[in-house]
């Protein structure tokens, strides 16, 4: 199954003719994802590795349903950050459900206004400042891996979902648990910001209807709630399946500032030792040192009998 | 995030209608004084610090003369906040307090839309009584709902009198706030007064630093938060980030005590560089600046990354690292780092990981074009572990007995400037550019055929020896990325006829810029 992306979707690369829409439409094409259409405005016509350019996410979409059998699922966005809203919004208005937005410096209230913006049209997105998701053996959506071989290389097919807030780090946490044997249903990158589309609790949740993945991932880090919101999942039962988590941002504590209003709604949250303390208190396994994890990992797979 | 001092936030909140005491902004205690007679002669004085709870710190002053004024704003002048010595303070008429209120907006991450807390209790302390403070969602697009905010008014305090107006004053902060992009508007006390009106007394405000390029009348220097005055080193390091955007590139100077063993810090990616500064703390060192290239930078970007780390003084040595498993490929991370190593003839140990995409590749490049430096440069790649990593690194610069970095002028070749050099202009960013030289008497067919490699198209190599460009300017401007990779391979192969000159504005201008005596 895996979560969110697989060889199936069909996924539309808007700023398709640029420097990164290219290389990553490229990786994608290489890994196996079902990539429909592009769009470049005043680019119809063209095609980048062999896919179709449109000028617009419409056009995009109507020939996604004419020729390819089907709606696009999800709208990938390389586009510079001033202009990632109204291309979040073209392809919203479009009615494509998913949209992941991969620029970083995308302004914060603009990010508040895509949301906005997707919830009046029940369509969700991902980032933004995000590298995206991938399901090994199957297909990526984003830039994670970079290229398709090095993709194949680092990631195996396997029955634990990852969920982190930094890019690098999704990467890392997915080499890493494959050195040691564990394979991935998903790589989810939620993004580096501080409003996101999907974020880490709504992700465990996928992750737990997702019969293929059995044990859950995080990579947190301080600032914001999203760690402590997928604590109160887990207390509520709605998450089940064991989690093994890292927080990053431990020696950061002094050197970084929390607003005064957000001492104020948060209490202890955004923390450090808030954070651990939630998903400690909750039954999730923290582990103190990044290195830990993947031994953790086995150990948590081997507790729940889902060592394959 | 930006910040926006108190009496920036008041008048910007005053352009919307809402009334701020009477008042000004001073830089000296004449000017105070001056300030305190148009008041009347009796005033409150207000340091313009980024902090809270300026009080009790000393930094507010009742006064009932203009001659109080000058000698009571003398002393706040001295004052310093943390790193941050006091260049402003705020007069302002006294306000006849009847009530306080406590009204701030902040992003809600939960919700993905801004929220509006508000506590009819307000002044210091109301972070520790938050059941006395409401929450009230904010529509990005519309604002706040007025029926709700008057509902909650209607069964405050307030004097029903001033309620209208205390509304009003809510809805143009919230109006603020979106128009002026910001993370956070706080306005602690917004008050009522003996006389009837309705004052804000305060205002913190940060603007969104993704923002602030949209809000240009907002004057805003560097969109930021350091907890200290930019340094030289900031500045020069913001102006790079601004012109180039493959990538991005964060420089922020860290506080060094003396005896500490100090230490260049270069990362990518903000989880990884996180855990990679984790790693050399724990191993003895401190890291004199936090720097972040990643997201796919240019090697021009992390060459300039690189110089501005290498003028920083007293480090003992040069350590990178970042997540390990990057997506970019990483060989234009080592074209950038080898080509300031070299030009400035780095004689202190530099170990960075280069993990990720092209690891091998990136490994060989740093280390086969950094050979003959008298400092050990090593690369590591994916399953090196940044705790290895900087073991090896204390073992290096023990070796090394604390010989320490002194930043130096770069080393450019002989045949820069001369008129038998061909050169054109190269491009790297808005705004940003340099040019490139070749030796064409110099050029071997070994060189030609390394320029032709990684270069491809710029230049033509006759039989007879001539060099000539291939391209329009336009198009051969745009090969910085090229050229930079064959100047690096040039340099491995013993040739080094061609060099790309990226000028760091403010760095290259005065070769002694540095951050000595700036206060972090």
């Amino acid at each position: 199954m895996a979560i969110i992306i697989d060889e199936t979707k069909r996924v539309c690369v808007q700023g398709v003719t640029g420097r990164e829409g290219r290389a990553r439409t490229r990786l994608m094409i290489d890994f196996g994802t079902n990539v429909v259409a592009g769009v470049t405005p005043g680019k119809s016509g063209e095609q980048v590795h062999g896919v179709p350019v449109f000028d617009t996410v419409a056009d995009a979409a109507a020939h996604s349903e004419q020729h390819v059998g089907g709606p696009i699922d999800i709208s990938v966005i390389f586009v510079p950050a001033p202009l990632v809203q109204a291309a979040a919004f073209e392809a919203l208005d479009a009615g494509v459900k998913l949209v992941v937005l991969v620029p970083d410096r995308v302004p914060v209230w603009d990010a508040m206004r895509i949301a906005g913006h997707a919830r009046g049209r029940d369509a969700a997105f991902i980032g933004p400042n995000t590298l995206g998701v991938l399901s090994p053996g199957r297909a990526v959506v984003g830039m994670i891996g970079g290229r398709a071989e090095s993709a194949r290389a680092w990631f195996r097919r396997g029955n634990v979902g990852v969920i982190s807030r930094s890019g690098g780090m999704t990467s890392s946490c997915g080499y890493y648990l494959g050195q040691a044997g564990v394979g991935l249903s998903t790589l989810v990158h939620v993004g580096g910001d501080s409003v996101l589309g999907l974020r880490i609790p709504d992700v465990a949740l996928l992750f737990e209807n997702d019969p293929q993945t059995e044990a859950i991932v995080v990579f947190g880090e301080i600032g914001g709630s999203q760690e402590e919101d997928l604590a109160e999942l887990v207390l509520e039962g709605r998450v089940t399946k064991p989690i093994v988590a890292y927080v990053g941002g431990k020696a950061a504590r002094e050197g970084t500032r929390f607003s005064h209003a957000g001492a104020i709604i948060e209490g202890n949250r955004g923390t450090h030792a808030g954070k651990v303390r939630a998903l400690r208190n909750a039954g999730v396994t923290v582990v103190d040192s990044f290195g830990d994890l993947p031994a953790a990992t086995v150990h948590t797979l081997i507790k729940a009998g889902a060592v394959r | 995030m930006a910040r926006l001092h108190e009496h920036q936030g008041k008048s910007l909140l005053a352009g919307l209608g809402v009334t701020i005491p009477r008042g000004r902004v001073v830089g000296t205690p004449d000017d105070a004084a001056n300030a305190c007679a148009e008041l009347g002669g009796a005033a409150v004085l207000k340091i313009q610090a980024w902090t809270t709870g300026r009080k009790s710190l000393g930094g507010v002053a009742f006064v009932d003369s203009p001659e109080q004024a000058r000698d009571e704003s003398a002393r706040l002048l001295n004052m310093r906040v943390g790193a941050f010595p006091v260049t402003a303070v705020l007069v302002e008429e006294r306000v006849p307090i009847a009530d306080e209120l406590f009204v701030s907006l902040s992003i809600d991450d939960a919700a993905r839309a801004p929220i509006l807390l508000l506590s009819f209790a307000g002044g210091t302390g109301v972070e520790d009584r938050a059941a006395e403070v409401h929450r009230l969602p904010i529509d990005v697009n519309t604002g706040i709902s007025r029926g709700g905010l008057d509902r909650l008014l209607a069964d405050s305090p307030i004097d029903p009198a001033r309620r209208c107006a205390v509304a009003d004053a809510i809805e143009s902060a919230v109006r603020l706030a979106r128009d002026a992009e910001a993370r956070s508007l706080e306005i602690n006390p917004l008050v009522t007064t003996d006389d009837g009106r309705v004052i804000a007394a305060d205002c913190r405000m940060t603007i969104d630093d993704y923002a602030v390029f949209r809000h240009p009348e907002l004057g805003i220097e560097i969109a930021r938060e350091l907890d200290h005055p930019p340094t030289a080193l900031e500045r020069i390091a913001y102006a790079v980030e601004q012109a180039d955007h493959r990538g991005t590139f964060y420089f922020a100077r860290l506080p060094v005590e003396p005896g500490d063993l100090a230490v260049g810090f270069h990362g990518a990616g903000g989880g990884g560089s996180m855990m990679s500064m984790d790693a050399l703390t724990q191993t003895g060192f401190t890291p004199a600046n936090f720097t972040d290239t990643s997201g796919n930078p240019s090697a021009a970007k992390v060459y300039a990354a690189a110089r501005i780390i290498l003028a920083q003084e007293n480090i003992l040595g040069y350590f990178g690292s970042g997540s390990g498993v990057a997506s970019q490929e990483q060989y234009h991370s080592a074209y950038g780092l080898a080509k300031a190593f070299l030009e400035l003839n780095l004689n202190i140990p530099a170990l960075v990981r280069l993990g990720g995409n092209s690891e091998d590749r990136a490994v060989d490049i740093l280390e086969d074009a950094c050979r003959d430096l008298p400092g050990a440069v090593e690369g590591y790649k994916k399953d090196h572990t940044p705790s290895f990593i900087a073991s090896r690194f204390r073992s290096l610069v023990e070796s090394a007995a604390g010989a320490m970095w002194i930043p130096r002028a770069r080393r450019i070749p002989q045949y820069v400037g001369e008129s038998s050099a061909l050169s054109f202009t190269v491009r790297f960013g808005a705004g940003w550019e340099g040019a490139c030289w070749i030796d064409p008497a110099a050029v071997t067919p070994r060189a030609a055929e390394i320029i032709s490699a990684h270069a491809p198209g710029v230049f033509e190599f006759s039989s007879t020896g001539a060099v000539t460009l291939a391209e329009s300017l336009e198009t051969a401007s745009t090969k910085d990325t090229e050229l930079i990779a064959a100047e690096v391979e040039l340099a491995r192969a013993g040739v080094p006829v061609l060099f790309v000159d990226i000028p760091i504005p403010g760095l290259d201008d005065a070769p002694a810029a540095s951050d000595a005596g700036a206060s972090l």
